[in-house]
């Protein structure tokens, strides 16, 4: 069984129906790329696997645990979602940062609140503390951004709060990390920094879904691509394959559009 | 010069019943309008409803209204409970009505002020684990409290001022003390109850902006 099992996943807003039988599988320390016009379904899958949407029918299993299930309510209670959803980190299109914590606190807040659960809490509080510190530091590092600890978001451009939110996702050590179309808020000379980022985080075996509209990234970076329309997942192979010899009629269109942009 | 250094001292005293009014009512009211808030934005429909009726009846009639009736309606309508006899009971009525009328302002500035903070700061807390205090109180509260400060001084100015409704069931504030000389065809004391408001009021605006001040490091 793979590492991340995604199986007939529906989810419909009303009478739209967003997501229509999603099933797909990763392996770990694969890279994802899901493409797809706007609309496609590409984000509510995303959100759908972090817990922000629940899917109405369908199930996820990751590493042999069915994480959710839409047939068992076991699975969707409150306070088991909340741990299960630590499976997955997810960095958003618009970052998202704490605008009232500085870097540092942004990567270290979370980590920081759920170390209150653990049993040797009160004994080892400073030596935790001091770890979850360490730990922010050496992220941010990772990212490029260690002169930048002490800083308010609204003071780093937007390419530093990406990589700040990739710094605060990664800080919990997420089994997958999802991006959201994470350059689309970003400045055209803004998003290779980011990408970097991104890349560094491939070659280090980290699994990943992407969903992006940077297509010559996700050839480069992924070793498998999704290409999603209308709710559906119309093909997926190897970034050569969907790239370079598309078998639907669909995703020709489509690949055709972004060569003429 | 003896009749002003009465006159000023018996206006000093009357204000403060003016200033007890007004920390009673911000003591109340700030945390009576955050309950207020949450009932009126609540997923329970009747609660949100009856929340949302009873802050359209209290910010649709007067406060000088609100006050005649909190005072006089317990009596009038024969309910199992009155007001204390003389100025203490004139006193407690006026109180509660303030910061009635008072809570229910403040619970539309926390609703608005709450209902501002973008979805994603939310939903960045839950994918990283925290529970909902946790999101409430360590991530969404400080970006609401900036939010809200300016609106909230406003009203809070506007209270100084409103104090002086409660001599409409008697309350002897610092209007009605100068009434009593005006009556009398001395027309300063009138004019000098102005000052002390202004003072109060250039106190707080400084608070206000030292707070806003506090608040500047980061921006939402």
């Amino acid at each position: 069984m793979a590492f991340l099992e995604v199986k007939g996943i529906e989810k419909g807003f009303g009478t739209l129906k967003v997501l229509k039988k999603i099933d797909f599988s990763l392996e770990k320390g694969d890279v994802i790329a899901i493409i797809g016009p706007s609309g496609s379904g590409k984000t509510t899958l995303l959100r759908c696997l972090n817990f922000l949407e629940r899917p109405d029918k369908g199930s996820i299993i990751v590493n042999n645990e069915v994480i959710f299930d839409a047939m068992d309510p076991a699975t969707q209670r409150e306070s088991e979602v909340r741990k299960k959803r630590l499976h997955f980190g997810l960095v958003f299109q618009n970052f998202n940062l704490f605008p009232q914590y500085t870097v540092l606190k942004n990567v270290t807040l979370a980590a920081e609140l759920l170390a209150k659960e653990r049993p040797n809490y009160i004994k080892d509080k400073k030596a935790i503390l001091k770890e979850i510190q360490e730990r922010g530091k050496t992220l941010l590092s990772q990212v490029g951004l260690s002169d930048k600890l002490d800083c308010y978001p609204h003071m780093i451009s937007g390419g530093q709060q990406q990589r700040v939110a990739i710094a605060r996702a990664l800080a919990l050590d997420p089994d997958i990390l999802c991006f959201d179309e994470p350059t689309s808020a970003l400045d055209p000379e803004l998003t290779g920094e980011v990408l970097k980022v991104i890349r560094n985080l491939a070659e280090r075996n980290t699994t990943m879904i992407i969903v992006t509209h940077e297509m010559d990234f996700a050839r480069d970076v992924a070793d498998r691509v999704i290409f999603m329309d209308d709710g559906v997942i119309v093909e997926q192979g190897s970034p050569n394959e969907v790239f370079g010899n598309p078998k639907e009629e669909r995703t020709k269109q489509f690949l055709a559009r972004y060569k003429k942009n | 010069m003896n009749d002003i250094l009465v006159i000023v001292s018996r206006l000093s005293e009357s204000f403060v019943l003016n200033c007890k009014l007004f920390i009673l009512t911000l003591l109340f009211a700030l945390p009576l309008g955050m309950l207020i808030a949450f009932g009126s934005m609540s997923r329970f429909r009747p609660l949100r409803w009856v929340m949302r009726t009873f802050v359209w009846i209290i910010r649709g009639t007067p406060l000088m209204l609100q006050l005649i009736i909190i005072f006089y309606g317990p009596g009038l309508l024969n309910l199992f409970f009155s007001w204390p006899n003389g100025a203490p009971g004139r006193f407690v009525a006026a109180t509660v009505a303030f910061i009635i009328n008072y809570a229910c302002y403040f619970s539309e500035i926390y609703r608005g002020g709450i209902e501002s903070i973008p979805k994603g700061q939310y939903e960045a807390g839950q994918v990283l684990g925290m529970t909902k205090p946790q999101i409430f109180f360590r991530v969404t509260l400080l970006q609401v409290v900036k939010r809200i400060v300016p609106p909230i001084g406003n009203e809070v100015i506007t209270l100084v001022k409103d104090t002086s409704l409660a001599n409409i069931i008697s309350n002897k504030e610092i209007i009605m003390m100068a009434g009593e000389y005006s009556n009398k065809g001395l027309i300063w004391p009138l004019f000098a109850t102005g000052i002390y408001f202004l003072i109060f009021v250039g106190v707080l605006t400084v608070l206000l902006n030292w707070v806003e001040k506090k608040l500047s490091y980061f921006r939402v």
